[in-house]
């Protein structure tokens, strides 16, 4: 009894910097429908600027302001990057502000490694509060009882300002209906900006507030991500009341999880989050999305057209150019036009399933690495020849994707977004974990191809082969019927539906489609890489090729592909420079500000605007003219 | 294969029929019947106890005052919403709950109050992706659709006077033009049923009635029974056979134009409503 | 149109890979060894690494350099990713002209390129990473091992184990594949030691994702004798933290793998855990002998102290200044050669890069922390050769298929 009380109270001290983040998150999100990619980086300064702020002030005065202040400035940095970063972006597609904050991700992990050093801070103690109290024989730290009495406390305070106050109203209003704020007078951009702050400025808060019971180090960023995000999903996105019991919920079952399953840490959160959205598809307080309610839909889409004669004359001279490379290219430059190849095609994938059918993915990861797994997994555990394994490589992943499509398409929007992300880190814990047979994150080595394949020119026309062909072939559907029908699905449901198109059959096909190339993608990648890991199933591979589909231009059909080529090309430089992090996200949020339309999205529209292509608006100016 | 392989069929097809149909005595059984109707969202009960037929080639006109019930009735008629209670009948068969694609597929077209339509793809390819779906060709992935039945959608485009904007982006047309888009695109599987939800609100009066009149001529052309929804009074008695009235969720008249207009509880509904019979455009259009 | 932008970055990348300077492999210029390793994301430990390769390398080069050329490194970062790390190899080797790589920490990048190696014919001097697998399951001709595997170490920890009769053992560690090896090996080892011993807890925290109020209730609950730690960093740091309030520690010998190690130890300040036994480094009492040298050049050269990285590094620039020396030329046979049995007179004291599955032979210290002038450190603490820890011959052929 006693035991079970103490693990109790841990579970609930646990769940206070973790509400305090997620609420932040929700918060963020309910209002502004900015996916903040950046939170983890949010906490995290909290973790440094409090650690510092304490090292300078005294006592437990100190040491609660300490807490406080770092609240406080990582809220005044939220809203400048807000007011610098964000603000120019909300007209910008559906969802794309998370590229930006991405780049944010990147530019603070690297600021923060020149401000703090490189090395893991262990937090201060609270003044007064070391050691532990006795509750029926159970040591129970002080400061988790501090926590617990703190994180309600915090919670009520929200829950005051949230209902009781006529920033609160607004603050419903908005998480409501966008709309009507702007018809109640508000101004809408200081609106966003001061709840973007508050929710920076909680994450900040939960980052100071854990010190106690562990620091400040460089990788808490992304280590706290995961959680948030289920937390969030959990308690329904936007939702605090939400916030609070999923991260309630979530602590508790680790603690008891930790007790009991040891082996089920990595696991047992997205069981849980699996199991809850089954049950209750928008979270537990969480309501259903109205379609378009994402408000920055954008402009829609213009209609595609097969690439003109000209279009096909230079892209099959840029083909042949490259298929000469051996010709003039070091071996290396085949090793390295290899891996590009193989990202374009992954990144390709994901854009075919994003910019046709408009399902945007978290864990697009979990088919690419899927592919590379089944393959290795066929080459290590039976004898069949490599020819054979690389086959099933498409077929396992696309089998995959179909399953966990099946599933998660009775979701959309965000929630779809989260299922698949739920459901790529339960693959991936299950290889990182499942060591016998996957060998666990010691991964699967020596996966080499058959001999006749295994010369770096050999492999290199076979990438550029299946590559260049998978992204033809995914354009080509585009341009077929079943293309046409997943763009009808995502345009206008009621119609597609109201003529006899199945869009949940059409999108399940499409999705399993994707898969499958991402699996092709994957299984070239084993073998030219000769080993895998669960690295290639993890949230940050699935977050490369989201950020390359948002780059190169959602609502283009070439956007995959060139937003991947360039981001692949440039990092091969940057990386070169020691705080190459920092560049690649500057320049991210400088493509972002620049080209809201993504790189070809955005250059399509300077062309038309320069006269160099033929589009509405100088279909209309002329038009214009015509008429004066 | 190549759309030049594919013979424009759906016109013959459409003659051939509308013929038979007009040499056959007019059939007395209903093609669409509904019988005790309702839906309640939650404690409103939105169609509430709704029994009416609809003829062979007859042009049916449902009237009320905003949020009578009419959208939602049309929702259970294909499909979209669930009724709580009561039964859909499509020729002598029972389609209650049945979901849209099916009931589409048995011959029912429709047209949304708020238009639905691809705003991505141009005007042509919003009535061709109809006509694959007619012609089961949604998933095949060989064929370059922008091809596919292209001589079939003009031919309806021509049919609703936009056969000169078939290449036209769907999403910068003007949202007349978008209702005359939605009225090919319900035409393209040949239906036996047409279902319009304001087919003319938000367009000028010129424009009404060449949309009615091009209605009336499909009726009599092809054998289409038509249900419609609309506020614009002068219409609806200009153009339809017979006028139902729903009243909060009750139909409570029916019957031709000059009984309408007569009916004391309908002239009690729309002038004691402090609402005339005078255009009344969908304010949600 | 689109397509265009696509190539162009490919041809723009093609074009600067081609017209790479080659001026690297002339005869008599600088011999280059390329140095992968994860530079950004294991910055605190990366750092100290290449301080101590850098300070080798100056040694070496005053002192006339390898077979009268000058020893050069090229670092490369390789984010922590294996596929990034095999395509930086890749470049080293064919287009930088590295006559061998050595580098990273993270296991799973050392298998990758040790993938790599096998089957490219490159050779690979894996100079941190602890995973047994590496010269043993996946094992293969081109790839040879520095540090003490983590069986060596959990061998060591080990036998203080048995030594100190205590039988019912809780285990703690990282729920990966380094957690998971070093548990089985001190579980196979004590078991061997001490029939006796039985293990009442095993906890798999997640890596960095440690729930430590939970852990420390779950191994109280057991009621064990002593404590086998595997945990490392942020999660030691929370382990000890609450292990110490919760008084877990009262009373229980805990066994920490690495715990010792300044990169670890460090951190925990005036909180660094008491009366563990540990393997690490212990620079501070290190006067005498070769690394005792080390340690006084290291804090010559830098205004810092040296960690165990900083130990590592200096020693594989020796190890590869051994080989090359020994090969008398640049040829990856010559070298891969050279390195089977090659005996280092390292800062470590003399070691041997085992022809039977390419370890070497470099040791560990073990001992017992304490607190001084409110820092950990360890004390009591002897050097054990990593020789003696290793299975025998015939149980190291059967490990290593590939032999
Ligand atoms: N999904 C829904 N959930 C709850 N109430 C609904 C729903 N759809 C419609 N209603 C309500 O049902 C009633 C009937 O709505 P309906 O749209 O059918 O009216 P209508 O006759 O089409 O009106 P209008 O002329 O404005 O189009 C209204 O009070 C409306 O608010
Ligand atoms: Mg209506």
């Amino acid at each position: 009894m006693g035991l079970f009380i103490a693990q109790l109270i841990t579970g609930l001290a646990n769940a206070g910097a973790l509400f305090m983040v997620a609420s932040g998150l929700s918060l963020i999100f309910g209002v502004t429908r900015i996916v903040n990619f950046a939170h983890g980086s949010f906490y995290m300064l909290g973790a440094y600027i409090g650690y510092t702020l304490m090292q300078v002030l005294p006592g437990a005065v100190g040491f609660w302001g300490a807490i406080l202040l770092a609240g406080i400035a990582v809220g005044v940095i939220g809203m400048l990057v807000e007011i610098l970063v964000l603000r120019p972006v909300y007209r910008a597609p559906e969802l794309f502000q998370l590229v930006a904050t991405f780049g944010v991700i990147l530019v603070v992990a690297d600021l923060t490694l020149m401000i703090w050093g490189p090395e893991d801070l262990l937090g201060p103690r609270a003044p007064g509060l070391r050691g532990v109290i006795r509750i029926m024989g159970e040591p129970v730290p002080k400061y988790d009882i501090a926590l617990l009495v703190i994180t309600p406390i915090v919670a009520l305070l929200l829950w005051y300002l949230i209902a009781r106050t006529r920033v609160g109203v607004l603050v419903r209003a908005a998480t409501q209906d966008r709309e009507m704020v702007g018809a109640l007078g508000v101004n809408q951009a200081w609106l966003f900006t001061g709840v973007f702050a508050l929710g920076c400025g909680l994450a900040g808060l939960g980052g100071a507030l854990q010190l106690p019971k562990g620091g400040a180090d460089l990788l808490m960023d992304f280590n706290i991500l995961t959680a948030v995000f289920v937390v969030v999903v959990i308690g329904g996105m936007g939702s605090l009341p939400g916030a609070y019991l999923a991260a309630v919920i979530i602590s508790v079952v680790n603690v008891f999880g930790v007790t009991y399953l040891p082996q089920s840490t990595l696991v047992l959160i997205f069981v849980v989050m699996v199991l809850v959205l089954m049950i209750r598809p928008y979270g537990l307080f969480g309501r259903p999305e109205v379609a378009g309610e994402h408000g920055q839909v954008g402009e829609p889409e213009k209609p595609i057209r097969p690439a003109g004669t000209q279009v096909r004359l230079l892209v099959a001279a840029g083909i042949a150019t490259l298929a000469a490379l051996p010709l003039y290219g070091s071996s290396f430059s085949q090793v390295l036009a290899t891996d590009i190849l193989i990202f374009c095609l992954f990144a390709a994938s994901l854009h075919f399933l994003m910019g046709l059918s408009g399902l945007v993915s978290f864990g697009h990861a979990a088919y690419f690495g899927g592919g590379a797994y089944v393959a290795a997994l066929i080459v290590t555990h039976s004898n069949s020849p490599m020819e054979l394994a690389f086959v099933l490589a498409p077929i396992g992943a696309g089998l995959g994707a179909l399953i966990i499509g099946w599933v998660c398409l009775r979701l959309t929007g965000v929630y779809f977004a989260m299922l698949t992300l739920a459901f790529a880190q339960l693959l991936w814990s299950l290889v990182f974990q499942w060591g016998e047979v996957t060998g666990g994150d010691d991964g699967l080595v020596n996966i080499w191809p058959a001999d006749w394949l295994n010369d770096t020119t050999v492999f290199f026309y076979l990438a550029l082969i299946l590559c260049i062909g998978g992204i033809l072939a995914m354009r080509h559907v585009a341009h077929s019927p079943f293309g046409y029908a997943l763009r009808a699905g995502r345009d206008s449901d009621r119609r597609a539906e109201a003529t006899g198109i199945n869009v949940k059959r059409v999108q399940w096909l499409g999705f399993g489609f994707a898969g499958m190339m991402a699996g092709l993608a994957g299984g070239l990648f084993v073998f030219s890489k000769g080993s895998v890991f669960p690295n290639e199933m993890e949230i940050a591979r699935s977050f490369d090729a989201l950020i390359v589909v948002f780059l190169g231009g959602v609502k283009t059909l070439a956007g995959g592909v060139v937003g991947a080529a360039t981001f692949k090309g440039l990092e091969e430089v940057i990386t070169r420079f020691e705080y190459w992090r920092l560049i690649l996200g500057l320049l991210i949020i400088f493509v972002v500000i620049v080209m809201p339309e993504g790189i070809v999205g955005t250059a399509r529209k300077w062309a038309e605007r320069a006269g160099w292509l033929r589009g509405e608006e100088t279909r209309k100016r002329k038009a214009r003219e015509e008429a004066a | 294969m190549t759309t030049a392989s594919h013979p424009p069929a759906s016109q013959s097809a459409t003659q051939a029929r509308s013929e038979t149909r007009s040499e056959a005595p007019p059939s007395p059984s209903p093609v669409l019947e509904t019988r005790n109707l309702t839906k309640a969202f939650g404690g409103l009960v939105a169609v509430d106890d709704v029994s009416f037929s609809l003829q062979a080639g007859e042009l049916l006109a449902l009237i009320g005052p905003n949020g009578a019930g009419k959208s939602t009735c049309f929702n259970m008629l294909m499909g979209q919403l669930a009724p709580t209670r009561g039964a859909v009948w499509l020729k002598g068969e029972n389609i209650t709950g049945m979901n849209p694609r099916k009931v589409w597929r048995k011959g029912v077209g429709r047209t949304f109050q708020i238009t639905a339509t691809y705003a991505s793809m141009t005007v042509g390819e919003n009535v061709q992706m109809a006509l694959m779906s007619h012609h089961h060709r949604i998933l095949s992935i060989r064929p370059r659709a922008h091809r596919l039945y292209r001589d079939e959608a003009l031919a309806l485009l021509e049919m609703v006077g936009m056969a000169d904007q078939a290449e036209r982006h769907c999403a910068v047309l003007a949202y007349g033009d978008l209702k005359r888009l939605e009225l090919a695109i319900a035409l393209a599987h040949d239906p036996a049923v047409l279902l319009m939800d304001e087919p003319t609100a938000g367009m000028a009066p010129r424009e009404r009635i060449r949309l009615m009149q091009l209605t009336a001529e499909i009726v009599e052309n092809r054998g289409v029974s038509v249900l419609f929804t609309e506020h614009d009074m002068d219409v609806v008695f200009a153009h339809s056979h017979r006028i139902m009235v729903l009243n909060r969720g009750q139909l409570i008249a029916e019957g031709n134009a000059e009984a309408i207009r007569n009916d004391p509880r309908v002239q009690e509904v729309y002038l004691g409503g402090g609402t005339v019979f005078a255009q009344e455009d969908a304010a949600d259009a | 149109m689109k397509r265009k932008t696509f190539l162009k970055t490919l041809m723009g990348a093609a074009v600067a890979v081609t017209m790479a300077p080659f001026a690297a492999t002339a005869q008599d210029g600088p011999i280059i060894v390329g140095e992968i390793n994860h530079y950004k994301r294991m910055a605190a430990f990366a750092g100290p690494y290449k301080m101590g390769i850098e300070l080798a390398l100056e040694e070496i080069n005053a002192a006339g350099g390898v077979m009268g050329r000058p020893l050069e490194f090229i670092f490369r970062d390789d984010q922590g990713e294996p596929g990034e790390a095999v395509k930086i190899a890749e470049e080293l080797m064919t287009r930088d002209g590295a006559v061998m790589i050595t580098g990273t920490i993270l296991s799973n990048v050392g298998l990758a390129i040790s993938s790599l190696a096998g089957e490219k014919g490159y050779v690979y001097l894996a100079s941190e990473p602890l995973a047994d697998s590496l010269v043993w399951a996946s094992g293969n001709d081109y790839t040879f091992r520095l540090r003490s595997s983590t069986y060596m170490q959990a061998a060591m920890l080990a036998e203080e184990a048995a030594a100190s009769g205590a039988t019912k053992f809780a285990t703690i560690a990282p729920n990966y594949a380094y957690g998971k090896d070093a548990v089985a090996a001190f579980k196979e080892v004590l078991t061997e030691l001490n029939p006796d011993v039985e293990f009442v807890a095993e906890q798999w925290p997640a890596l960095f994702k440690i729930d430590a109020g939970a852990e420390v209730q779950a191994i109280e609950r057991a009621k064990p004798d002593a404590i086998y730690n595997v945990t490392f960093g942020t999660d030691l740091a929370k382990l000890v933290r609450e292990g110490g309030d919760r008084g877990l520690f009262d009373g229980r010998t805990v066994y920490g793998l690495l715990s010792g190690e300044p990169e670890y130890l460090d951190p925990l300040g005036d909180e660094a855990p008491e009366g563990w036994v540990v393997t690490g480094f212990p620079w501070y009492d290190l006067e005498d002998g070769p690394d005792g040298a080390f340690v006084k050049a290291y804090q010559e050269r830098y205004d810092d102290y040296p960690r165990l990285g900083s130990i590592v590094g200096y020693m594989t620039v020796q190890s590869i200044a051994a080989a090359l020396e020994r090969a008398g030329s640049t040829e990856t046979d010559a070298i891969r050669e050279a390195f089977k049995g090659l005996e280092v007179a390292s800062a470590m004291g003399d070691i041997t890069f085992r022809a039977i599955d390419h370890q070497a032979t470099m040791g560990a210290y073990v001992g017992t922390t304490a607190l001084r002038d409110g820092k950990g450190v360890m004390v009591d603490w002897e050097y054990k050769y990593g020789g003696d820890y290793l299975p025998s011959d015939e149980k190291v052929m059967e490990l290593r298929p590939g032999n």
